[in-house]
């Protein structure tokens, strides 16, 4: 009996085989792609990015079903979900969650990357790839920010577009020309529905795809920082350190998975709003175009860039140069591959000249970060006796000195990492 | 590597431990996602059971409300009316009212209604959906042997005062008497069996 | 909310220094007054049923709350029956959402804004924010209404409890410190009483706020009740996976 049904189950897989390439791409793929032994913590991160970008569009498509992009209905057909729809309340929440628990967990994925070296050669395409996702799902959060149409939606995406009319000469139009209209309005509203629901996932997918293929095609890097097909077992030439993604790291990300929905699932059903990290307070009142909410700040996830928008002063009465910063902040990780000099990736062996700086880079992305979720008055202004700053707000100063250590860590990569003192590599990888 | 001895057992014990756990998992994933695609809690309310008054519908008169987005009929039969509802079987598919789903338990009598001179069905045809034309006077376009009834202008069904098809029509089977009952001499609540049917 | 509240602060910024020296509400660090906190139970079925009884009585004749069916009231142990007979005042059937007969046009001319909806409310101002706001009506005679409020300045909205309540006035107190500098206090004080004792009009607003909070998300209770599940269950998995994990890895260490 059971010989018959194995019989059977390998017929079927001939028959598929000679028609599409089924075990042979499982090969490549799972059981025959061969990672380095020695992944860590934080190679669990990578899945999860994959696992959250499918809850993200599984729980999209449902929430489409019953959401209204129109501004007369959007507000409302929102709470329709929340309370009208059976379990609305819970696709919804695992849908404003996931896209925090997204940038959580794209920003470990991308430190994981910083910290190891993974976008050192041969892998620039796959970082490449990668800046491109995070550009992405930055467009994903911005404009699905806004379909909920309550009054942080509204007024987040009318100062963000507004940052557009700073650009010399074309600006205005520009800002009206992704409007459709004078203010924010039902056809920007539809438009964003538009991006946010076909246009951007499309792409997304399709780098996500690049991201990995460009990942298989090299093979992964490892805390160690060195390549494991250098060592092959000279008859099989199988990396003599590596290990068959399946079942090692399959058995292996499950637990990452089970360890991740536990705490995705407390946020969602014990602290949805975060404390007004993830939802705000303000979306709860419908978009209101004659009434700004008295402190606007951007989700969480966008302030650091935020920060630096407001840091740089105008110049010559122009926003632009703030715009500009704010765009390279996000832009210039995409010259990390160039930028690097040092002969070693992995942070293992490097001196502490780049452990320095990367910690400043660290301090910098979070201090920014909190000081955008806050107004700039929040620590208050300097005496007006004191030298230079008087009568500033201290936490512009601040951001100000961040902005400018955060640019530090990229434009003088190339001086410290070459003059840092690093350690000798080993041959084979460290368990 | 393995220097150790596999024990393939527990193994695919651990395995098939995990595949129960996440399976399930899964599978109850699955059921916010698939309810979520039933009606609403507007849906539901929408579609609740509507009262009508019946008083004022004259004897040989018809009204039509809306239960669900879909007509339903009260037909207010005379006694000449009712009379057709017999002696006509022989012509009728399912004149015994065998399938049951069309009509609620306490309307499988000879008249299918609750009260035998108020007929309450919905007008939609059991062929395809089309809500068939009113033709509650005998002959007339409907010719001579008619004797009342409905008639479904998409694919000629017919069907009788009491909503019971004719033997050649497209249609399978009668039309379907909704839940209904009466909360007073006057009012009647469509969509809802009585407290005592149920 | 608070932004509301800061706005209008800005705008009479006379009235703003007014408030942000009331010591029996203390100002936080952001300069906002200081809230009481609301004794919110959602268990508590019998508050909720008062206070949704509240909420239909009085809130219901100029503010919405379009989002909300009547029928969800079920949820705080109310049978249809119950809801049709003693709450169903603006509508006709149980499943109809609790919306306001007053036109927004009239509703504008009267209270110079169209009185907010009040579906998630609590969600947007916070239970706290609520509790005191209802607590926090006295009377200013330089208002059109004659109403002011301590959580929101120059509020358009009338005090509609006010029978139920009394009226309260603000008493302004003057202190001497030992360098001579004066400082000026203020505090609540009930002038005329109303139908209430103060302890019984704050049991009210408490069940008037429990239910607003309910309203806001009728689905908060079963969703942390789920959540006990979910994580026990996501736990179980963990351990399976984890001993999976640990088999399969002995090959490799």
């Amino acid at each position: 009996m059971k010989n018959k049904v194995e019989q059977c189950m390998a017929g079927a897989l001939t028959w598929v085989d000679q028609r599409f390439p089924l075990t042979s791409n499982i090969k490549a793929h799972l059981t025959e792609y061969y990672a380095p032994k020695n992944f860590n913590f934080w190679y669990f991160f990578g899945s999860l990015a994959m696992l959250v970008l499918v809850l993200q569009i599984v729980t999209g498509i449902f929430l489409t079903m019953h959401y209204k992009p129109d501004a007369a209905l959007a507000f409302g057909s929102v709470e329709y979900i929340m309370r009208d729809v059976s379990w609305g309340w819970l696709i919804r929440y695992m849908h404003s969650t996931g896209a925090s628990m997204f940038f959580v967990v794209v920003y470990l994925h991308m430190f994981r990357g910083l910290i190891y070296g993974s976008y050192r050669a041969p892998r620039e395409l796959i970082w490449l790839f990668g800046v491109g996702i995070f550009l992405v799902l930055m467009g994903e959060a911005f404009f699905g920010y806004l379909l909920p149409w309550g009054q942080m939606s509204y007024w987040g995406a009318q100062v963000i577009i507004n940052l557009f009319t700073s650009i010399p000469f074309i600006g205005p139009d520009v800002s009206e020309w992704l409007r459709g209209d004078y203010v924010v309005s039902d056809a920007t509203l539809n438009r964003f529905f538009a991006f946010h629901v076909i246009a951007l996932p499309l792409v997304l997918l399709g780098l996500v795809v690049a991201h990995l293929i460009a990942l298989h095609e090299v093979g992964s890097n490892n805390p160690d920082g060195i390549e494991i097909k250098a060592h092959k077992d000279p008859k099989t030439h199988i990396p003599l350190d590596g290990i068959p993604f399946h079942p090692y790291y399959t058995v292996k990300d499950i637990v990452g998975v089970a360890v991740f929905l536990m705490v995705f699932s407390a946020i969602i059903f014990f602290a949805p709003e975060m404390s007004g990290y993830f939802l705000e307070a303000n979306n709860f009142i419908p978009a209101d175009p004659l009434q700004t909410p008295a402190h606007i700040a951007p989700v969480w996830y966008f302030t650091p860039y935020y920060s630096i928008l407001r840091a740089v002063p105008p110049i010559f009465n122009s926003q632009f140069p703030g715009v500009a910063a704010m765009g390279l902040s996000v832009m210039i990780f995409a010259l990390l591959p160039w930028l690097d000099r040092s002969p070693v990736k992995s942070i293992r062996y490097r001196g502490s000249l780049y452990k320095k700086w990367l910690a400043l880079f660290v301090v910098s992305f979070i201090v920014l970060g909190y000081l955008g979720t806050k107004p700039s008055n929040v620590w208050g202004v300097f005496d007006a006796s004191t030298w230079i700053v008087g009568g500033a707000d201290r936490a512009t100063i601040v951001a100000r000195i961040f902005t400018l250590t955060y640019f530090l860590f990229f434009i003088l990569m190339p001086w410290y990492t070459k003059k840092d003192k690093t350690k000798p590599v080993p041959e084979r990888v460290t368990a | 590597m393995a220097n150790q001895p596999v024990d393939q057992a527990k193994r695919r014990f651990l395995i098939a431990a995990t595949s129960a756990v996440g399976g399930v998992a899964v599978a109850a994933m699955a059921v916010p996602f698939v309810s979520s695609m039933l009606p609403s809690a507007r849906a539901r309310a929408a579609g609740a059971a509507v009262e009508v008054d019946i008083s004022k519908i004259e004897p040989g008169a018809m009204i039509t409300v809306e239960w669900r987005g879909k007509p339903v009929w009260i037909v207010n039969l005379t006694e000449s009316m009712s009379q057709t509802l017999s002696g006509q079987e022989d012509k009728l598919t399912d004149p015994n009212l065998d399938v049951v789903s069309q009509q609620p338990d306490y309307c499988k009598n000879a008249t299918r209604s609750i009260r035998p001179n108020l007929m309450v069905m919905e007008g939609i045809c059991t062929h395809l959906g089309c809500s068939p034309s009113p033709k509650l006077q005998p002959n007339g376009d409907m010719g001579d042997d008619w004797k009342g009834g409905f008639f479904c202008p998409c694919h000629g069904s017919k069907f009788d005062l009491a909503g019971r098809v004719f033997k050649g029509s497209p249609a399978p089977t009668n039309l379907v008497v909704p839940p209904h009952h009466y909360l007073s001499d006057a009012i009647l609540l469509v969509g809802e069996h009585s407290k005592e049917a149920v | 909310m608070k932004s509301q509240s800061i706005i209008n602060t800005v705008k009479h910024g006379f009235l703003a220094a007014f408030f942000l020296t009331l010591p029996a509400l203390a100002v936080a660090a952001g300069g906002d007054v200081h809230l009481d906190k609301a004794p919110v139970n959602l268990n508590n079925h019998e508050s909720l049923q008062r206070g949704a009884k509240l909420f239909v009585n009085y809130c219901l004749n100029c503010h919405s709350a379009n989002y909300m069916r009547y029928n969800r009231l079920v949820d705080i142990g109310l049978t249809e029956e119950q809801i049709k007979n003693n709450l169903l005042f603006a509508a006709d059937k149980v499943g109809e959402t609790m919306q306001v007969t007053m036109p927004k046009a009239e509703a504008k001319a009267w209270f110079g804004v169209v009185p907010p909806d009040l579906t998630v409310e609590a969600r947007a101002r916070t239970a706290d924010w609520l509790y005191t706001y209802l607590r926090g009506f006295y009377r200013d005679d330089s208002r059109p209404t004659g109403w002011n409020n301590v959580a929101f300045a120059n509020v358009g909205m009338p005090h509609v409890l006010w029978e139920l309540q009394g009226q309260q006035v603000m008493k302004t107190e003057e202190h001497v410190a030992a360098d001579g500098t004066k400082t000026e206090s203020h505090h609540l004080a009930l002038d005329k009483p109303g139908v209430m004792t103060p302890a019984e009009y704050d049991v009210a607003m408490a069940d008037l706020v429990n239910y607003l909070v309910f309203m806001a998300e009728p689905a908060q209770v079963q969703r942390k009740k789920l959540g006990v599940i979910v994580l026990l269950f996501l736990g179980l998995l963990f351990v399976v996976s984890y001993y999976l994990k640990k088999e399969f890895w002995k090959d490799v260490h």
